[in-house]
């Protein structure tokens, strides 16, 4: 059957089984979202382009599904900049569409015209520019293969107008074969022998988990490693999840807000064995100094991210699952009984600590919203101290509950991510912890929010600052706050929310958290809590920027 | 280090902007890069020259073989190739030093394209070592303008380095 270009984008999603985009209208897209106004294929109209591809992000790391947005030429396209970036530094597998200007305009400084190809060129996994339609198909077919497989990330197709236009016949590839893009999969037998033979062996070995094996869908099997084992685990930002944290073997996060018993660990390690993580300055510190005593196991889909920063002892490049189901065959259990002893030590003497007194700690808030949702809630952050502290006392249980912009560290991300997790997980509850600053850069899409009746619960940590920065200022710029006060300025965040339609409540006192939480838990509408905290609370543990990840500042709490 | 790395690429439109976004984006030098079509019109080869200790090739090799257009990268090794570079080099003449470089052009081998009254334009092809020795000889007498493709190389085993795809990594 002939369809027109825009008419054979949509089946083509619907082959791919798209069923949410998230988008933003404009002229070089009209032929597209002519088709969306009757298509079974739903749109979501964020109120900012930047939202849009978070909005499609944060679907996809609660959901695993590829998550879509669609933006007009120029401004639109820029617009996605900064989603597109996000999503390709946390490996989110996404596709961007954009609208362009006619093809034969192309070059002429048309209105509304950007390079979207050029500009996104070194933030997608790969670009599309859509010349003939006959071509069309086939770009969408492996736009989808290509941001899903391997290591996951965005691909952007950027679509002139006139080609929306032209007829041609519907017929969506059955096949993909792209000689450039083999990914592979399976693991190299005998690395995985040898890496067996190498925990077998070892007598002080950790297991330091990332995004990767939450990509790869591979939390049970390293559960079946570190329990079977007795390998202590320590995971990433973006590895939150993947080990229930109530378990006992469980270090929490490590690196430069991590917890000081899971960095003493891995420093003291014979063994690290990495899993989808790719060993990132937040994580090691110092390089030189980073775990001297220890061998390297480091499974990997990206060829590129093995030895990149640390030297490898063994690679095996392949999906964290399909490795870790044949490793764990063949480890014969090492003897971790002193080693274990010792982890439980660190954790005896270092626990995380703050001041629980009667005033309104963050990191009390963020227990009680573990307490609350017995850690069944997906938490989605912004960028700042508040997202270290709900890394630090939030309970993370399981994979896909904690969707933070950990490479990029964009602040804006984590309303609209949260947006997108709940359009893709409808019964989940699901909060956006937030700082004051952050919350500000996307705080349009409660319009968003309330239009589609989506209870997200957003908790603001207003301390009245850009307190990440600020923390910076303090602790090695003599506190010189500058340019980091945002209490003059600052919106009153009740109301704000009340003129979108949703629910504000303020929090003051200590003994209103608890209320405060459980009230937001029962209101089936958009909520946006505003909690006071105490306005120079800092994140502690900390490891100086270039420090060794040991020589850690706790603030005076230990 | 030098080293000649040999990549096969899609013959598309953007190609050459992504493998040179991705020289720049990671800090990596090229020394000199040549593109042209190989006996498959599909199929482009980028001869890049890079200078960089093991690590770097590495990473610049691993990297490189990311980018969903690449096909295929191979890193020469000492001796297992060989490298041509085409250069046109004017030098300046007058009237009393014209017999000397011609000679000096002659002896070298290199051809000479144009001989006008105040310059001549010279061919040369050779390997590195050739080329620089050119370079040298005509120095003294002022060179004018020096035009280079950059090299290309090919590996002297006996089968061609085909588009097949990309292997698995044996890791
Ligand atoms: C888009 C963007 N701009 C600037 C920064 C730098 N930055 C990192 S944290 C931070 C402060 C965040 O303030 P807020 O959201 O109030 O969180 P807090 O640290 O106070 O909890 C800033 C400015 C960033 N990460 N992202
Ligand atoms: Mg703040």
């Amino acid at each position: 059957m002939k369809m027109t270009g825009a008419q054979i984008l949509i089946e083509s999603l619907r082959k791919e089984g798209v069923e949410i985009i998230f988008g933003y209208p404009g002229g070089q897209v009209l032929p597209i979202f002519d088709k969306l106004y009757d298509a079974p294929i739903k749109l979501i109209l964020t109120r900012h382009e930047q939202a849009a591809a978070h909005a499609a992000d944060g679907y996809a790391r609660a959901t695993g599904k590829v998550g879509v947005c669609l933006a007009t030429s120029g401004p639109g396209a820029t617009n996605l900049v900064t989603g597109i970036a996000t999503a390709y530094m946390d490996s989110v597998p996404m596709v961007a569409i954009t609208g362009q200007v006619k093809s034969f305009l192309i070059g002429n400084d048309a209105f509304q015209e950007a390079d979207i190809t050029g500009i996104t060129r070194p933030i997608t996994k790969h670009n599309y520019l859509v010349e003939d339609i006959k071509d069309l198909t086939r770009i969408i077919k492996e736009a989808f293969h290509i941001a899903s497989t391997g290591r996951p990330g965005p691909v952007l197709i950027d679509f002139p107008s006139d080609i929306q236009m032209k007829e041609a016949e519907f017929v969506y590839p059955e096949k993909i074969d792209i000689r450039g893009y083999k990914p592979t999969y399976e693991g190299h037998p005998g690395q995985i022998k040898r890496a067996a033979k190498v925990i077998s062996e070892s007598r002080r070995p950790i297991l330091y988990v990332g995004g990767g094996a939450i990509s790869s869908e591979a939390s049970e099997e390293v559960y079946e490693l570190a329990v079977k084992n007795d390998i202590p685990v320590t995971t990433t930002l973006l590895g939150l999840g993947v080990f229930p944290q109530d378990n006992k073997l469980s270090l929490g996060m490590l690196g430069m807000h991590g917890t000081a018993y899971a960095n003493h660990s891995i420093m003291g390690s014979d063994l690290i064995i990495a899993v989808g993580a790719r060993f990132d300055d937040r994580v090691t510190g110092k390089l030189d100094e980073f775990a001297p005593q220890a061998k390297v196991i480091h499974i990997d889909i990206d060829p590129a991210s093995v030895s990149k920063s640390v030297a490898v002892d063994v690679p095996i490049v392949g999906d964290a699952k399909a490795i870790l189901k044949k490793l764990n065959k063949l480890i014969k259990k090492p003897d971790t009984k002193e080693w274990i002893k010792k982890v439980e030590d660190w954790k005896d003497k270092h626990p995380l600590k703050f001041k629980d007194d009667d005033k309104v700690r963050p990191q009390y808030i963020l227990q009680e919203i573990y307490k609350a949702t017995k850690g069944d809630a997906i938490i989605c952050t912004e960028v700042g101290q508040h997202q270290m502290w709900a890394a630090q006392f939030y309970k993370f249980m399981k994979p896909r509950t904690m969707i933070s912009s950990g490479g990029l560290g964009t602040m804006g991300y984590g309303f609209p991510a949260a947006i997108g997790a709940q359009i893709g997980k409808p019964k989940a509850t699901v909060f956006d912890i937030a700082g004051d600053g952050s919350i500000q850069m996307n705080i349009q899409e409660l319009a968003t929010a309330v239009i589609n009746k989506l209870p997200v619960k957003v908790a603001i940590f207003n301390n009245c600052y850009l307190g990440m920065v600020r923390q910076w200022q303090e602790l090695f710029y003599k506190k010189r706050y500058s340019y980091t006060c945002l209490g003059a300025g600052c919106p009153d965040f009740i109301k704000l929310a009340e003129s979108y339609g949703a629910i504000g409540i303020r929090v003051t006192k200590k003994s209103e958290v608890r209320p405060a939480i459980d009230r937001a838990l029962e209101i089936n509408n958009t909520v946006f809590i505003d909690f006071h905290i105490e306005k120079e609370e800092n994140v502690f543990p900390m490891v100086p920027a270039g420090e060794a990840i040991n020589k850690m500042l706790d603030g005076g709490l230990a | 280090m030098k080293h000649t790395i040999s990549v096969l690429v899609e013959n598309k439109f953007g190609v050459l902007a992504r493998i040179s976004g991705l020289f720049s984006a990671r800090g990596f030098n090229i020394s000199s890069l040549a593109v042209g079509e190989t006996e498959d019109p599909s199929v482009s080869r980028m001869t890049i020259g890079v200078e960089g200790d093991d690590k770097t090739l590495e990473q610049i090799k691993k990297q490189l073989n990311k980018l969903i257009d690449v096909i295929k990268v191979v890193d020469f090794k000492e001796g297992e190739f060989i490298d041509r570079e085409l250069v046109l080099v004017k030098v300046a003449v007058t009237a009393k030093n014209r017999k000397e470089v011609l000679e000096s052009i002659e002896s070298f081998g290199a051809r000479i394209e144009n001989a006008g009254s105040k310059s001549i334009s010279i061919e040369a092809t050779g390997d590195q070592t050739r080329i620089k020795a050119l370079l040298e000889l005509l120095r003294p007498f002022g060179i004018l303008e020096v035009v280079r493709t950059g090299r290309v190389a090919m590996s002297t085993e006996d089968k061609g380095l085909k588009a097949e795809g990309k292997p698995e990594v044996n890791e």
